[in-house]
């Protein structure tokens, strides 16, 4: 088994009297696909603001890239990538500028920004968007830039906070090959999705409910432990405490 | 902008509404196009829709769906073509036709500072009626959130806005009920809670017009238009829609599924090949699949790949006729 990159011991963390992540307990091993489900409002935003050093836990033990997520939230911000639907390139810069920014931003030598400008956009062949801005990409291009823009660091984690929403379902499958690629290269992939299908793809998927885990397991796994056709019947079966 | 705002159109008689004509469509739509500048967001949109039913327009962001649902709701006017729903004219008809159509937009827009009870006599009042003329309307959804009925609108939970939303565009009985991406990023259970409820709202024969970008929800529709980059790839019913997909498709299945789709597209008889959950959806030049694709996959090392035959879905279809264009 290789390193764990992300460590959660009895994870708490209350807004006053709510309870928004109740003892949470889990790891995740370097270069893993980890899908973290859940329904709205089952806690998975506080949990990843938390793993991203924007949040600290009421209390228990995080640790993510090797940092403390109370006293080294700095750190950690330095080695987690992270792109979600909302929001993640600034719309009137264009690609170009985009990367410029967030290598800086990073502490990426100039020199290797340009190296990085030229490779990423090759690969994504996406050198005629050099110059355009960013409003004037279609949705699924900017999401895909996005997200190398969030690994341009090579950071040991990055965090996908529902990356294909809306996406054409062909640019939608390229965006998951593109996840595969970056697991490969030994980056942790931490994701949350809608679309259950995508949920088939990780190694691993824990299902949220309430403010705690309730599954954690490989899909198949979790598919025979629950006699369940896919992981959507699975999500439907506990995701949601029944007469809610 | 100014281009693009309705304007009043005097002394035009609209037809008569009237629901004796079976005939009757509810939505028919010939030719509609409309430009943004040089952004074309729909072009040459052609389709009907009738009487109770529910017609899905199912494709993703970007497509055109919120600019359709615009013009056929009269908030905005086409460039070309024509438009008639409820048998009456979009541009000309539009003040008889806005008492007639609930619309549900995309984002939540109601007010937030008002309860959830204000909120609907508001919109009860607005159009010339109360909450108690239709309540056995809105039961079913309504009462969910009646118990919370004094609070802000804007301090409640997605699932409950959304069931807000719903119960006022419909407190004043439209005959044509529009609502757009009700379920965008809404988990898988809360989506299905709210196709059970729209199938609830069959029985008062209202007309449901409803979009998404979720495949699978195609199948909770009567019938579905696919549309991509502002013009429609198909109409039809969902079963006919998966029945037109034109090669035989195959799944795959492998414990090491990224290898599983190199290797499935490095494959000499390939056609295509899509992860689709957990197997790759694979389709081949020739029909026909022999021992030869079983030994690649061996010599590959996935000794534990399993091949079968199946039915196309919607999405299957869909990445066909996109890869047609």
């Amino acid at each position: 088994m290789s390193e764990n990159v992300i460590t959660v011991k009895n994870l708490v963390k209350k807004f006053g009297s709510f309870i928004a992540n109740d003892n949470l307990n889990f790891e995740v091993a370097a270069g893993e696909i980890f899908g973290f489900l859940g329904a709205n409002g089952a806690g998975k935003t506080t949990t990843i603001r938390i793993l991203s050093g924007l949040s600290k836990p009421t209390s228990g033990e995080v640790k993510v890239a090797g940092f403390d997520a109370y006293r080294q939230t700095e750190q950690i911000k330095k080695n987690i990538g992270y792109m979600s639907q909302k929001f993640s390139l600034y719309e009137d810069l264009t690609v170009k500028e985009n990367i410029i920014l967030y290598g800086g931003i990073y502490g990426m030598k100039k020199a290797l920004i340009m190296t990085r400008i030229s490779e990423l956009l090759a690969k994504l062949k996406f050198q005629e968007y050099e110059n355009r801005i960013i409003a004037d990409l279609p949705l699924g291009l900017r999401q895909k830039l996005a997200f190398s823009v969030a690994v341009l660091h090579e950071p040991k984690i990055v965090f996908l906070d529902e990356p294909t929403g809306g996406v054409d379902p062909i640019t939608r499958r390229q965006f998951w090959e593109m996840i595969y690629e970056t697991s490969e290269r030994g980056i942790t992939v931490f994701v949350t999705t809608h679309y259950m299908d995508e949920a088939e793809y990780c190694d691993r998927v824990s299902i949220m409910s309430e403010g705690r885990i309730v599954a954690l397991d490989t899909p198949e796994n979790l598919k025979n432990q629950y006699n369940a056709a896919s992981v959507e019947d699975v999500f439907i079966k506990i995701a949601r405490p029944v007469n809610n | 902008m100014t281009a693009h705002l309705r304007q009043e159109c005097p002394g035009k008689q609209f037809s008569p509404l009237s629901k004796s004509d079976k005939m009757q469509k509810a939505i028919e739509s010939s030719g509609i196009s409309k430009n943004f500048g040089t952004t074309k967001a729909l072009t040459d949109i052609s389709f009907s829709v009738d009487e109770s039913e529910v017609f899905g327009f199912i494709g993703p962001d970007g497509g055109g769906k919120t600019t359709l649902f615009r013009i056929i709701t009269t908030l905005l006017l086409p460039d070309a073509g024509s438009i008639k729903v409820l048998g009456l004219d979009c541009i000309h008809d539009y003040k008889e036709l806005r008492k007639n159509i609930g619309y549900m937009p995309g984002r939540f827009s109601l007010y937030q500072d008002l309860s959830v009870e204000e909120n609907l006599n508001f919109y009860a009042t607005v159009f010339g009626t109360t909450v108690a003329e239709n309540y056995d309307l809105i039961s079913d959804i309504y009462s969910h959130i009646e118990p919370f009925k004094k609070r802000l609108a804007g301090k409640l939970s997605g699932g409950m806005k959304q069931k807000l939303a719903l119960s006022c565009a419909l407190i004043h009985k439209p005959r044509l009920l529009v609502l757009d991406e009700p379920t965008t990023g809404v988990d898988a259970v809360s989506r299905s809670e709210f196709w059970d409820m729209l199938a609830k709202l069959r029985k008062h024969n209202i007309t449901i017009l409803v979009s998404t970008p979720y495949m699978d929800e195609a199948m909770r529709c009567d019938r579905v238009a696919l549309i991509q980059n502002g013009r429609i790839l198909s109409v039809d019913t969902p079963q006919k829609i998966r029945e037109a997909f034109s090669r035989k498709l195959y799944t795959v299945r492998s414990r090491q599924k990224y290898k599983l789709l190199c290797t499935l597209r490095d494959f000499p008889g390939t056609h295509s090949a899509f992860p689709f959950g957990d197997s790759v959806h694979v389709t081949f030049q020739n029909e026909l699949i022999d021992i030869s694709l079983q030994e690649f996959l061996k010599k590959q090392g996935l000794t534990d790949a399993v091949v079968q035959e199946a039915e196309a879905g919607i999405e299957d279809r869909f990445l066909e006729l996109m890869e047609n264009i």
